[in-house]
């Protein structure tokens, strides 16, 4: 009897003992914010200057929705309970004796107009000139960094959607100690300064900055090639070498996987790379090694048919949710489409 | 474009736009630093059944660039019947396998990312080839838990 009782006893406590906020955060979270908040890929969590200038709310709705082109993703998938759990865990590490504030919604009496040439020269050199943030990923102690966070972008509508123009006044009066954010009131601006700049602020809802996510773009590239395959992997890797590239590495796909006797020689990989391309996408976001390194495989087909395959930039930059990488992701595309269009000629 | 490529163009399209576009990117942290990591990665990959197919180095000139660490690799890994089905099935993947995961140091612990595989199966019309795919997710993610010592 007793046994039952106490495996009753047990079950009701796991039903009733919620999402383990611990456990989440390091499932979810530790991975760009740290294990215990210090930042990382993404900004630093523990800071008791910004959990004590941003309420629930925002956390909660910038788990929810992310941050589009920034880096965040959304985290839709969690229930309200895990949220709750995860925001519970985040609160641990305010300082014993702080309150978690909550900014009641009513919009600040600033100016726009005003708001406009004080933004400019107070604001912009970190946040952007319309209000784009800076460039990168939060902090990334793999390289060393001028400013020990990211400006994040404030012209970004799940930024806007998540704080209130208390929240954004309050930040611009205090400053956020840990970080190059410092208090508008001690810089000499009066509060009704402070007022126009978050009026422009919220401005920013009406001229939002657009990010693509490239989800219609098609995942792959070929090329049909007029030559076998011997002919088209020196035609290849001519093409790569003129266009500055340095062929690093031909194998068959499945060189490692199979004994190299038996690898299929019909699917012919050719890796190639350009170091600065490389380490001017590695300041944008750390990841980008996903990319790496640049490839193009040459196939024959069973019919004889032979072309020339690579991924697609623009659609794999969709997965990393960085606006910062579409530039460089838009020139990738163009030249993989430069190198096999003169590899198939 | 031909019309098979608008077609899975279309599909995962459709499948980005789904909640789980967020998580595109499977990512943890390891504790331990970039030599061992590597190590326990490359077990933990054979111990799920993958192979790891070669190691490539990233860090010519990482240094030089203002990088703190040069300790940045990209580990390729498959199982190599599914990747000969697959690739002969499905020319289309061909781009994308054999599978990767880029990690590199961040102080001395180590972060390490890869694409949901499951992303992939869009490519794919047979139901037994298209649930590979869901298990590879399943898979890449006991293989990142072990290496975070999350909990399951």
């Amino acid at each position: 009897m007793r046994p039952l009782v106490l495996l009753i006893a047990l079950a009701t406590l796991s039903a009733h003992a919620g999402p383990n906020g611990s456990d989440l955060y390091t499932r979810h979270c530790s991975a760009c914010h740290g294990e215990v908040g210090t930042g990382g890929v993404g900004v630093p969590l523990a800071l008791p200057a910004f959990l004590g200038t941003v309420s629930d709310h925002y956390l909660e709705t910038t788990i929810r929705t992310g941050r589009p082109g920034r880096v965040m993703p959304a985290f839709s998938q969690l229930d309200d309970a895990e949220v709750a759990a995860i925001i519970g865990h985040i609160r641990s590490w305010m300082p014993d004796g702080s309150k978690v504030p909550a900014h009641d919604t009513r919009p600040v009496a600033g100016d726009r107009q005003r708001g406009a040439p004080l933004f400019a020269q107070h604001c912009a050199n970190c946040h952007g000139d319309r209000g784009q943030g800076g460039a990168g990923t939060g902090v990334t102690f793999s390289r060393s960094r001028a400013l020990p966070i990211i400006a994040p972008a404030l012209n970004n509508a799940a930024f806007l959607d998540a704080a209130t123009d208390q929240m954004i006044k309050q930040t611009l009066m205090e400053g956020r100690a840990g970080t190059p954010m410092v208090s508008f009131l001690e810089q000499g601006l009066t509060e009704q300064e402070i007022e126009d700049i978050v009026a422009y602020v919220r401005g920013f809802e009406a001229t939002p900055i657009p990010f693509e996510a490239h989800a219609d773009e098609p995942p792959y590239l070929e090329y049909a090639s007029p030559y076998g395959v011997e002919e088209s992997v020196e035609a290849l890797k001519r093409a790569a070498t003129g266009k500055n590239f340095r062929i690093i590495r031909e194998q068959n796909l499945e060189f490692g996987l199979f004994p190299q006797d038996e690898e299929n020689a019909n699917q012919r990989i050719v890796y190639f790379c350009n170091f600065n391309l490389i380490n001017e996408a590695m300041k944008l976001d750390p990841r980008v090694g996903l990319f790496m390194p640049c490839r193009v495989t040459v196939v024959e087909r069973a019919d004889g048919t032979v072309s020339l395959m690579s991924i697609n930039p623009k659609f794999m930059a969709q997965f990393f949710n960085n606006s910062s990488l579409e530039a460089p992701c838009a020139q990738m595309y163009d030249t993989y489409v430069a190198i096999m269009e003169e590899a198939t000629l | 474009m031909s019309w098979r490529t608008r077609l899975l163009t279309l599909l995962l399209a459709l499948a980005s736009a789904s909640p789980l576009q967020a998580q595109s990117l499977l990512m943890v942290r390891s504790h331990q630093s970039f030599p061992e990591t590597m190590l326990d990665l490359q077990t933990a990959i054979g111990e799920h059944g993958y192979q790891v197919s070669r190691v490539q180095r990233v860090d010519i000139g990482l240094t030089q660039s203002g990088f703190e660490t040069d300790r940045y690799r990209i580990v390729f890994f498959g199982r190599p019947q599914e990747v000969r089905r697959l690739t002969a099935n499905y020319p289309q993947l061909i781009p994308y396998l054999p599978q990767q995961i880029t990690l590199f140091a961040e102080g001395e612990e180590t972060l390490l990312v890869a694409v949901d595989p499951s992303l992939y199966k869009e490519l794919v019309s047979e139901p037994e080839e298209r649930a590979i795919f869901d298990r590879w997710r399943r898979d890449l993610q006991a293989i990142f838990d072990a290496l975070a010592g999350a909990p399951d």
